[in-house]
């Protein structure tokens, strides 16, 4: 599935669309380790387009916040997720290790 | 009371969102239940590609859907290994992010997902997962 990263001053913006589960998830993680290789460890990530995420998208989330947060060098933070992604992220019982942001702008004036 | 039998493979995780949304819209549950239900037939497929056949491409996954008046109930058959629940320890969450590990956290979302939860040996082999949701 097509994974769109933007690089700004500030930070990256990672966008994906559709369902987020095993059979894709593997997709994320490469847009992730990518602008992680680079260095860079301020990161958004644009839901507004997700439509479904399963706990293996959320490990590719953890595991990308884990190395992101390592000596305070920077954050993941998600932007414009809907009701249903937010839900599954509480009912993991995950939802605390997230700062999510209703839209973009905020998203990046937090950085 | 639909069945169908998917090969256990992540690319039949579409397929499988597609046949038990349609059962749960045949259920009448709604828009957040039907995401519930899809998820937690998501977490259990995946389960079994991963943890019952150890991989994708070695197994079939069998999929039934009874939709009825007062609900939808999900049962998911595979022919691998078994799964003992009671071997997975309940997820500690409310640890530093560094020390944090998934496991079980798909089990954790079904089990919240759905108003019934239970598994049991498969009587040819392997395991059966059957799941209720609640209209």
């Amino acid at each position: 599935m097509a994974v769109e990263t933007t690089q700004f001053k500030r930070c990256d913006v990672v966008k994906m669309a559709g369902r987020i589960d095993s059979a894709t998830a593997s997709d994320l993680k490469k847009a992730m380790d990518a602008i992680l290789d680079e260095g860079r460890y301020k990161v958004i990530f644009d839901m507004s387009e997700v439509e479904f995420l399963s706990s293996s998208g959320v490990w590719v989330l953890l595991e990308t916040q884990k190395k992101c947060k390592r000596w305070n060098r920077g954050d993941l933070v998600i932007a414009s997720a809907n009701e249903n992604i937010q839900r599954t992220l509480d009912l993991a019982g995950l939802k605390h290790f997230m700062r999510m942001y209703d839209d973009i702008t905020s998203a990046v004036a937090s950085f | 009371m639909p069945t169908v039998l998917f090969p256990g493979r992540y690319s039949s995780l579409d397929a499988i969102s597609e046949f038990v949304r349609e059962a749960a819209r045949a259920a009448g549950l709604g828009e957040q239940q039907t995401y519930e239900v899809d998820l937690a037939a998501n977490e259990g497929a995946s389960n079994i590609i991963d943890h019952a056949y150890g991989g994708e491409g070695d197994g079939v996954i069998e999929c039934t859907c009874e939709s009825g008046p007062d609900g939808l109930t999900i049962t998911l058959r595979d022919w691998g290994e078994p799964f003992d629940p009671a071997s997975v320890d309940e997820p500690d969450f409310n640890v530093p992010l560094e020390e944090l590990s998934l496991r079980g956290a798909g089990l954790r979302i079904i089990r919240n997902c759905m108003d019934e939860v239970n598994y049991s040996p498969n009587s040819q082999g392997g395991n059966q997962l059957r799941m209720r949701k609640n209209s």
